[in-house]
């Protein structure tokens, strides 16, 4: 059984996918049916929590079968700590997104809640492959559900939106197919366990492009904002929050893990990159027109942040990383949810047609104030946490770092707040009616257990940094032996 | 007493089969009345190729040790009937396909008949172990195939399609049997491997010959710059033609080339290599950036073809086992997405009768969910993503060129692969995510039948599709089984 976790994380939302799309039933089960499937996903991750061993640095719950001997292809997929706090993230956020899917109650909904398991079994099957053709299969396949959710389900620009996506992202990872390749092939076989360290330039460059594309990290970020603005709410919320941690898992699995002569000779100009997304992220979501805007933007300079741990290379970064990655992804998630409840009362996320919504709403504003205070990393909060951890790690780089990242944390609470006023406080809105409700209960059912998670970890970090990475083993010890 | 040579029938019994059933149909075209001759013809042709079909499998399994037959005229070995079975396998679908085609009834049964004769012709030609059977084989399946392309006089271009294959298709045919010709003067021989034997690499007559030939192989398997007659072709041929050229010929034709090949020219290696390279290179270039501006799907998807092609030409260049295995393994997903991306253009021709483009498949996919599925798959499968076989094809594609230490070809291959996103999710960007109210149908009294044959050959081509991706270890096996028949 404890072998078979894995795959069921992975299979179950897609065969419960395959399930909507086959059999006839009647529209108005599906959408509870999948959130029935996503909230079981979540009790099958809580199982595989509880079989966890955070003291054993090895892959646990993992299961192999050969899938193609002549090149050393297999179905392995397994656990490390941090990739099963990612998979908790997935299967929370993903739970979350049907459920407001369901309660918005969406066109077609075979069709889109098949999609969104599929989604959902992919993006758990990146982070738990340990093959890096089968990384690659799931990576590609997270594409389609995603384009065909932004495309049929998005808001007016949606084929412009989906156009540049998909531009973007398989240009990123054919190369990185070229890349998984040649570097395969070079080892005689694909299982990243067995793989040895590679100290080729150009293979590391083919993967960290594509991720870079698919975080995405500056100068790669020109499909964010369509992407983000167009999408479903519950769409967008799973792009930022999840899709964008698959590029960050890379980094660590694999561009810095199977890397680490390159990782660390590229280790300036990565972080140089990822300083200037991270101001430039914060600066742009300062001036966003949207809230959609503001939240997109902050995704680009939180995502600089979390490379910022990664290419720190010592375990307070990679620690901060992985807590940062799921702090980042409940907040995004939460964030674009709060935007869809908004956009659905007004019809618009302009700022200039918003404003005054908190009189008479009391648990609108208290829970966009509560996520927009965590969001913009007050003391005490676990966002907080993680930044604390990125910049003490980064800070053993070079202390520059560390001061730029201080400094966008300033301009992450410029533009939190502004974000909070703009919609909550200031003068009535145009766009806001009296008539806009205050929280339904199905809403706040579904935005509070992320806050509740929110406030599990601030209070207790730990549970996620402490217990990302264990000891020294194989997989930290060897990029932190480079970076001496 | 005429001394008659010793053949082996049951290396044969494929073309036979399907010899057979393309004779037994022009008996049902005389002899069957006109309102059951669909039904009947259909059902002879199909009975003919399935047969076909099992005769190869059990030749297949039965041709453990390759030999040559009849005289050094004809291979019986397990790449020749691994061929076999992949254009038997699709002309069974591609009967699937026509059978609910618009065509006049009192040519009916010559169309199955042609198509069997196809089909005889293909299997023929991929067991070809001398210049002259491959020629014959050749002419046989190209003269089939050149009155198929404009056998529907009621069809606009289908005419046009005919005569210019035939033109271009002469002009290959004639390359090929000029190149036959100057290295039979170079060597003085006719099958593959007594011109390897004559060592006559040096010969410039040898490799001008060579060269004609590739150009000649080239034609048929419509890489670039060989490619001209395809979209024209592959646009006004009736639907199904369309699919059973741009899957079976092409298997045909690459699997004849790398034999010819390998088991001709092996001393001129690195000379053909880099052409094979080369055209390869040509064909996915051109192919997927003249797809890009194409709006009728059948003229996209011909270039496609072209494309893919280029890709299959890859592990021909890479002239190693893995290469061999490579090649065998692309074409079986190849082959079910082709007719099945085609057989899903027949079903919506039928419904607006009118040719397919971009615009007017607008909201199909909500309308036929089975087809729209189906030819998403498809053309997501042709891109190279994990939902078909073609994802491992391209992988083991660019895996023979790393082999061959041709790394820039993986480059090449992955920027062309860029590129076809853009057509490829254009097909589905028409069919799901555009509504069919832009398209202003006028109704034309209800909706057009439910074909359940054509539903049977896209549920068979998805099923090998995705299967293959499924189950690859065994079918490596069988391309690995197949590919010891050639020289490495």
């Amino acid at each position: 059984m404890t072998g078979w976790l894995t795959t069921i994380l992975i299979c179950l939302p897609l065969a419960a996918g395959l399930v909507i799309w086959l059999t006839p039933m009647p529209k108005e089960w599906v959408g509870s049916l999948a959130t029935l499937v996503s909230l079981i996903e979540v009790g099958i991750w809580i199982i595989a929590l509880e079989r966890f061993h955070f003291g054993d640095s090895s892959l646990q719950l993992a299961q192999q079968h050969t899938w193609f001997r002549d090149l050393g292809v297999s179905w392995h997929v397994g656990q490390f700590g941090f990739s099963l706090w990612l998979v908790g993230l997935t299967t929370i956020c993903g739970a979350a997104a049907s459920a407001y899917a369901w309660w918005a109650g969406r066109e077609r909904p075979r069709a889109y809640f098949g999609l969104m398991l599929f989604l959902t079994g992919s993006v758990v099957g990146v982070f738990s492959a340990q093959d890096l053709l089968l990384f690659y299969a799931f990576f590609e396949a997270m594409l389609i559900p995603l384009y065909v959710l932004i495309g049929v389900w998005g808001g007016p620009g949606r084929l412009g939106a989906t156009i540049k996506f998909v531009v973007y992202t398989v240009a990123g990872s054919l190369l990185m197919l070229a890349a998984i390749v040649v570097y395969g092939l070079q080892q005689g076989t694909f299982d990243l366990t067995r793989m040895h360290a590679s100290g080729n330039d150009w293979l590391f460059l083919g993967f960290a492009i594509a991720l870079a594309i698919k975080a995405p990290l500056w100068p790669f970020h020109g499909w964010l904002l369509d992407a983000y603005r167009e999408s479903p709410p519950e769409i967008s919320g799973l792009l930022s929050g999840v899709i964008s941690k698959v590029a960050a898992y890379g980094f660590l699995r694999i561009a810095i893990f199977q890397f680490p002569q390159p990782a660390h000779d590229f280790r300036v100009p990565i972080l140089v990159l990822a300083s200037v997304g991270l101001v430039y992220g914060s600066l742009l979501a300062f001036r966003a027109p949207d809230i959609r805007g503001v939240i997109a933007y902050s995704s680009l300079s939180q995502m600089g942040l979390i490379t910022f741990g990664l290419f720190a290379a010592n375990s307070l970064g990679f620690d901060g990383a992985v807590l940062q990655m799921v702090n980042h992804g409940l907040l995004s998630m939460t964030m674009f949810l709060l935007a869809g409840m908004v956009e659905r009362r007004t019809s618009t996320g302009e700022f200039a047609l918003l404003g005054g919504m908190a009189r008479g709403r009391p648990a609108l504003a208290t829970v966009l104030m509560t996520v927009g205070v965590m969001a913009l990393a007050v003391p005490l909060s676990s966002n907080f946490a993680g930044e604390f951890l990125i910049l003490a790690g980064v800070l053993q780089q070079q202390w520059i770092w560390a001061a730029i990242g201080a400094g966008a944390i300033v301009l992450a609470a410029m533009y939190m707040l502004r974000l909070i006023s703009a919609v909550l406080h200031r003068d009535v809105g145009s766009a806001v009616s009296d008539a806009a409700l205050d929280l339904r209960k199905g809403e706040l059912a579904i935005v509070l257990p992320l806050v509740a998670i929110l406030f599990v970890l601030s209070a207790w970090p730990d549970a996620i940094s402490g217990h990302s990475f264990a000891g020294n083993g194989p997989l930290v010890g060897a990029p932190v032996a480079v970076a001496k | 007493m005429i001394h008659k040579p010793h053949v082996d029938w049951f290396a044969l019994s494929p073309s036979l089969a399907m010899i057979g059933a393309a004779a037994l149909l022009l008996l049902v075209a005389v002899f069957t009345p006109k309102a059951a001759r669909r039904a009947i013809a259909a059902v002879v042709c199909g009975a003919g190729f399935t047969t076909a079909l099992v005769f190869a499998i059990v030749l297949d399994e039965r041709s453990k040790n390759g030999a040559a037959v009849i005289h050094d005229a004809v291979f019986r070995d397990r790449w020749a009937a691994l061929g076999q079975v992949l254009v038997a396998g699709c002309g069974v679908v591609a009967v699937l396909i026509s059978y609910g085609e618009r065509m006049r009834e009192e040519n009916i049964a010559e169309y199955y008949a042609l198509l069997a004769a196809a089909g005889a012709g293909m299997a023929f030609f991929v067991q070809a172990s001398n210049l002259m059977t491959l020629f014959l084989g050749l002419e046989w399946f190209s003269i089939a195939l050149y009155v198929l392309c404009a056998i529907d006089i009621d069809l606009v271009g289908s005419l046009e399609a005919g005569l210019k294959y035939l033109i271009i298709g002469a002009v290959g045919s004639a390359t090929l049997l000029y190149g036959s010709a100057l290295v039979y003067g170079a060597t003085g021989q006719l099958s593959f491997d007594k011109i390897a034997a004559a060592h006559a690499q040096h010969s410039s007559l040898l490799v001008l010959g060579l060269a004609l030939i590739i150009a000649g192989l080239a034609f048929k398997s419509s890489a670039a710059p060989f490619h001209m007659w395809t979209p024209d072709t592959y646009q006004g041929a009736p639907t199904p033609v369309t699919a059973f050229m741009s899957s079976a010929t092409k298997v045909a034709a690459l699997l004849v080339t790398y034999r010819l090949l390998v088991t001709g020219f092996p001393a001129n290696e690195r000379l053909w290599t880099w052409a094979i390279a080369g055209i390869a290179i040509a064909s996915i270039a051109i192919g997927n950036v003249a797809a890009l501006t194409q709006r009728n799907v059948k003229r996209l998807l011909a270039y496609s073809s072209v494309s893919h092609a280029g890709f299959m030409l890859i592990p021909i260049a890479a002239a190693s086992a893995l290469g061999g295995r490579a090649l065998v393994y692309y074409l079986i997903p190849y082959c079910a997405m082709s007719l099945g991306a085609f057989a899903v253009i027949a079903a919506r021709e039928r419904e607006l009768g009118t040719p397919v483009t971009l615009d007017n498949l607008a909201g199909f996919g909500w309308e036929r969910p089975f087809l729209g599925v189906s030819m998403s798959i498809f053309a997501l499968g042709f891109l190279g993503f994990p939902v078909t076989g073609g994802f491992i094809g391209k992988f083991y594609v660019f895996a023979a060129a790393y082999h061959r230490g041709w790394w820039w070809l993986i480059v090449i291959g992955a920027v062309g692969s860029i590129v076809s996103a853009a057509y490829y999710l254009a097909i589905i960007r028409s069919m799901f995510l555009r509504d069919s109210t832009e398209l202003q149908l006028a109704p034309a009294g209800g909706s057009p039948p439910r074909e359940l044959t054509l539903h049977a050959g896209v549920a068979v081509c998805l099923a090998v599709s995705v299967g293959s991706l499924i189950v690859v270890q065994p079918l490596i096996d069988v391309a690995r089984a197949a590919t010891r028949a050639l020289p490495f």
